[in-house]
């Protein structure tokens, strides 16, 4: 090959990394664009909003709406911003999260450790579990929680939230303790430790990574519902998805976008923060429900 | 010392019994009752329990009148909900297809070695941490008709620039489809990432070695060794969109009228808020079929696939 041939190459190769690195950035822009635009509306006042435009810089730094959306503003028919709904949410996910988890530990090790007829065709039954439209089981849930006197309340919340979502935490214990080799489990039988002595002692010290990945799913899996919420929460225990909704769908007067907004980020900002801290966590467990599922 | 307990305690009934005697042996059993019990409660007690329901001409409360197919005639009779279902259609094959071509691109572009892949990486993906109630709300607010990207574009100017699909009834679909793609493809882009890094590097290299170039590596070698990938893409891909409610109630809430409505809404609206339990168990009965319809060869070649391991 000739020289003026290999040079030509080698710029050909420059202009089409150049422009693989300007479609990436491209592409990054428009992810990063909607968050950016909530942010600058959240920190305008509403005659900025009016006359500028979704990009536009806000004249100085106001974080009226914020202090709005976080104990001001009208939610349905009650005034009380975003806070009282936030702190519902923690109620909901951190009991329901720990409840989940420790269940969804003790299934695979079960599953994966200790078969008994019938373990693999109940995983089978539960992964089903996994993937129904929960439109379907709404209708009798309804009707449950009313017979059990917990209608509209945090723990018939947190309870749909266990039972649904334990399917998930079983899957991603077991598909993790199958690679425990099965001899190891075996020899600590033979020496005549019992079922939780050797889940303490071998199963969990090495379980961290999977006990990450499972709490980081169920957290951002239960703190992002609205449906279950929507359907089973009274006034005064709504999770913060529907109390958005609820906001951002009462207007009395005019319409206050900056509100809509910082209320739109305060219940975006626990899963982010756990996404940009533990994200790589986080990107684990979708693909590992998504791959292996 | 714990040791030592549980050594003497299982040596008892080695000694003894048969070890089906013993209560180590019931552990496991009685460890997965409880989620067993709600299993099979509430996941096909409840079905069983929808799907009475569709055959009932239950309102507001349910009875047990039985009318045989009734609610899914009046169902298919339903003009919202033929909506819904074409909507579903149109907003489901549209999301499919573009979260995948992005998904696949994005990945592509990210494995030639690019210099700060990971923080790139974690802008794609960071929509997926967030619930489809705020991506709706930020993009109500991106799509507004007269304050939105319209008027930017407006006063960039391009003067002529209309942008209202939000409030014209045969394009808010779309607009569904627009934020739903920016939520979903960053994880698309994971999931192949992740089958990108998994493709042997040997089968490469030999193709490269035979002058193939990168295109057609891409194209013969490196895509089709990615079937699996894009088999789960499409599961969980269509398994969100028959599942979609937050967004629409967020972003359109069903509106113009109902021209955005989806089937989970129609659901929720009758059996919740209109009083028409046994219409809304038949369009709960006519979801759970369509997502089993995707599901039942997915899972079993899984599952088949495992075996043969």
């Amino acid at each position: 090959m000739s020289n003026v041939a290999k040079r030509q190459t080698s710029t050909l190769d420059k202009a089409l990394r150049i422009a693989l690195y300007i479609a990436l950035l491209a592409m990054a822009a428009v992810y990063l664009a909607p968050f950016l635009v909530m942010l600058l509306t959240s920190l305008k006042d509403v005659e900025e909003i009016r006359s500028g435009t979704l990009l536009s810089l806000p004249g100085s730094l106001n974080f009226d709406a914020w202090s709005k959306a976080w104990s001001g503003a009208c939610t349905g028919s009650q005034c009380e911003g975003m806070a009282p709904y936030f702190f519902n949410s923690f109620q909901i996910v951190i009991p329901a999260v720990a409840i989940s988890t420790l269940l969804g530990a003790l299934n695979g090790y079960v599953i994966s450790h200790w078969k008994f007829k019938g373990s693999d065709v109940f995983f089978a039954a539960l992964l089903v579990g996994c993937f129904i439209p929960f439109q379907v089981i709404l209708l009798p849930m309804a009707r449950t929680l009313g017979w059990l006197g917990i209608a509209n309340t945090t723990t018939g919340l947190v309870m749909v939230h266990v039972i649904y979502g334990v399917a998930f935490t079983t899957l991603f214990f077991r598909n993790f303790y199958q690679s425990i080799p099965a001899e190891l489990v075996k020899a600590a039988r033979l020496d005549g430790a019992g079922f939780f002595t050797i889940f303490y002692r071998i199963i969990l010290p090495v379980s961290t990574p999977i006990i990450v990945v499972t709490v980081i799913w169920q957290f951002t899996q239960i703190w992002n519902d609205f449906l279950f919420g929507v359907a089973f929460s009274g006034f005064d225990t709504q999770p913060v998805t529907v109390a958005l909704n609820n906001l951002v769908n009462t207007s009395f007067g005019g319409k206050e976008y900056n509100v809509d907004m910082a209320a739109a980020i305060i219940a975006a900002l626990p899963t982010l923060v756990v996404y940009i801290l533990a994200g790589k966590y986080f990107v684990r467990g979708l693909t590992a429900g998504a791959v292996k599922g | 010392m714990n040791n030592n307990a549980a050594k003497a305690g299982s040596g008892a009934t080695q000694a003894g019994r048969p070890a089906r005697l013993s209560l180590a042996d019931w552990m496991p059993k009685i460890v997965m009752a409880p989620t067993a019990v709600a299993a099979i409660v509430c996941i096909y007690g409840y079905m069983i329990w929808t799907a009475v329901l569709s055959f009932t001409n239950s309102r507001m409360l349910p009875s047990y009148n039985f009318v045989g197919f009734d609610q899914y005639e009046r169902l298919f009779m339903n003009d919202r909900w033929l909506v819904a279902l074409s909507n579903l259609g149109v907003f489901g094959g549209l999301f499919i297809l573009i979260c995948l071509f992005l998904g696949v691109m994005l990945a592509i572009f990210l494995d030639q070695k690019i210099r700060a892949e990971g923080a790139i990486r974690t802008i794609y993906l960071y929509p997926m941490a967030i619930s489809f109630i705020v991506t709706g709300t930020a993009w109500k607010w991106l799509l507004n008709p007269t304050n939105g990207i319209e008027k930017m574009m407006i006063e960039l100017g391009f003067e002529d620039f209309r942008f209202n699909w939000l409030s014209d009834p045969d394009m808010v679909v779309y607009c569904l489809v627009i934020a739903a793609v920016w939520q979903a493809s960053g994880f698309v882009m994971a999931l192949f990432l992740a089958g990108l890094r998994g493709v042997d590097s040997e089968m490469i290299k030999a193709a490269q070695l035979d002058g193939a170039g990168i295109i057609t590596t891409y194209r013969r070698i490196i895509l089709p060794s990615l079937k699996p990938v894009f088999f789960s893409a499409l599961v969980i891909l269509s398994h969100i969109a028959i599942k979609s409610f937050d967004l629409v109630a967020a972003l359109t809430n069903g509106g113009p009228g109902y021209s955005s409505d989806l089937p989970a809404n129609f659901m929720y609206a009758h059996a919740f808020t209109r009083s028409q339990i046994g219409l809304g168990a038949a369009s709960a009965m006519v979801m759970l079929g369509c997502v089993l319809a995707i599901l039942v060869p997915y899972l079993y070649s899984e599952l088949r696939g495992e075996r043969h391991e």
